[in-house]
């Protein structure tokens, strides 16, 4: 039988209602207003309840399958990055050796190889890909095809590998064991995608980068930081090994860093003028329109709690 | 041709090789069109443009989606012979010129009088990557007469960056399917061309992985 520690068998359960209720919601709308079109709003939250699936799924089973899980995320995001960014096909064979660092970088990740999974991407593979280039001897566009792939690859392998990490660290909170930093991670970035989304719908006035995206408000920054904040701070001791004032402080983090996230995301969008990076996921649009904010909270929020507690 | 094998080569092989190797932005699912018989005219840069093509068919289909390919090509060598008539099952087009008239189209009429969809690349061959050829004008003197028979235009973009012509090295990126609806009846050949690229124009611009706009 699956052990699932308890705080983080509530938790799942928790996020399971959240679903349960958006879903009840969005019925009730279409039976109360049924000429209007909720085509999206349903393909969201159907995509939703897939990808809770298959989350929770590979956390249940064993840390070996979350590996696996992580690193073809990063795959996913990786190649779904390098589509749209313009590339030189002199550079295929470079990208070949960017996505051959995935499975070397998550293998130190579950090997809890600290030292190699922080340095491996940052020194090694920034080292190697210009090398692999020179022999490719493609010189026009040199610049700017060294800068794209290696920032492809901190954001999306770099980046979402601490996600992983932490399923590795020592336990320190028995109760929710390894998966409850995930699930904390994971679901407090999420949350506060949405409410400052709900906050911004609700009382958008002034634009924080109209230039970059022009839904962006202070009062839906602000509300969401306020509501994340304080969901971090009640929620932090029951998943994670930190205190109620340690967990404000990760809230606040969260809530500022998945915000640049997103909008680093969506610059690279604008200055490609797509909407979309991908249609992989329904009513989402790509992998990457879901992992933005993940980008920035995972190496922030992973750092913050290895210098307080590990 | 053999149709379970077909069927294995594609659900083992081919369809784990699209949908995770490369992975599809795919507009107008709905176009495609499911019963013959019918043509698709799609762009060509690699050769994964037929596999990604068939692979939006389900397995059940498979076997009644048939590429329009060189003879020349396909059958040179004996193995890619046997593979390209019995697994993908492709219908051989003399490009020579040596067949005349109605024999050079026999097969490709037998199989859409079978209600076939038959896969045609106008453009003749997969020419330098993500670069578009001229437009062949074969398609219309295999539809002319055919009353029953209609085109879908389809764009992929980003397969040339995944498999060049001639580079052994398949690197993984995600690219474009982009369907319009069936064009209707064409009186002439130039007029069909016309629509068709028209179309491609048109189906062009919902590319995410074209950014030539920028280079």
């Amino acid at each position: 039988m699956i052990n699932i520690p308890t705080n983080s068998l509530y938790a799942m359960s928790g996020v399971i209602g959240l679903l349960l209720i958006a879903t009840a919601i969005r019925l009730f709308l279409g039976w109360k207003k049924p000429n209007t079109d909720y085509t999206e709003l349903r393909q969201r939250i159907n995509s939703w309840w897939i990808m809770i699936a298959i989350l929770f799924a590979v956390l249940v089973i064993n840390q070996t399958t979350a590996m696996i899980f992580f690193g073809f995320l990063s795959f996913l995001a990786l190649k779904e990055f390098l589509s749209i960014v313009p590339m030189r096909l002199s550079d295929r064979s470079v990208i070949f050796w960017a996505y051959l660092a995935i499975p070397i970088q998550y293998y130190w990740v579950s090997q809890g190889w600290y030292g190699m999974f922080i340095i491996f991407i940052p020194v090694y593979m920034f080292l190697f890909l210009p090398l692999r280039m020179v022999l490719v001897g493609e010189t026009k566009g040199f610049i700017k095809a060294v800068g794209t792939i290696h920032w492809a690859l901190m954001l999306t392998v770099f980046c979402i590998s601490h996600i992983a990490y932490l399923l590795v660290l020592p336990e320190k909170n028995q109760a929710a064991g390894p998966i409850g930093l995930v699930l904390f991670l994971l679901f407090m970035t999420q949350f506060n995608d949405v409410s400052q989304y709900v906050w911004g719908k609700m009382l958008g006035k002034h634009k924080i980068i109209p230039k970059v995206s022009p839904n962006k408000t202070w009062e839906g920054f602000l509300g969401g930081l306020g509501t994340v904040t304080l969901c971090c701070g009640l929620v932090a001791p029951l998943l994670t090994p930190l205190s109620f004032a340690q967990g404000l402080i990760a809230g606040l983090l969260i809530s500022s860093s998945g915000f640049i996230g997103d909008v680093v995301i969506s610059s690279v969008k604008r200055d490609l003028q797509i909407k979309d990076s991908g249609h992989l996921i329904p009513g989402h649009g790509g992998i990457l329109d879901r992992l933005d904010s993940l980008t920035f909270t995972s190496p922030l929020f992973f750092h913050f709690i290895y210098y307080l507690i590990y | 041709m053999n149709k379970f094998l077909k069927i294995i080569f594609f659900a083992i092989f081919i369809k784990p090789l699209v949908f995770l190797g490369l992975g599809l932005n795919i507009r107008g699912r709905n176009n495609l069109p499911l019963k013959g018989p019918a043509i698709i005219a799609a762009t060509h840069n690699s050769h994964l443009d037929t596999m990604v093509l068939m692979s939006m068919y389900p397995l059940s289909t498979i076997s009644r989606v048939r590429p329009v390919a060189a003879a020349d090509y396909f059958l040179a060598n004996r193995f890619i012979a046997w593979l390209s008539l019995n697994i993908i099952g492709i219908i051989p087009l003399d490009r020579s010129g040596k067949t005349k008239g109605a024999d050079l189209f026999k097969d490709c009429h037998k199989a859409l009088d079978d209600g076939h969809i038959l896969l045609i690349f106008p453009e003749g061959s997969r020419g330098k990557p993500e670069e578009m050829s001229r437009l062949k004008k074969g398609v219309y003197y295999l539809i002319k007469d055919r009353e029953d028979t209609r085109v879908t235009p389809v764009v992929l973009h980003g397969l040339g960056k995944a498999l060049p012509r001639g580079e052994a090295l398949f690197v993984p990126f995600n690219c474009d399917v982009i369907i319009d609806e069936a064009l209707d009846e064409c009186n002439s050949s130039t007029d069909l061309l016309d629509k068709i690229s028209a179309s491609y124009n048109n189906l062009f611009q919902y590319c995410i992985t074209k950014n030539s706009n920028l280079e």
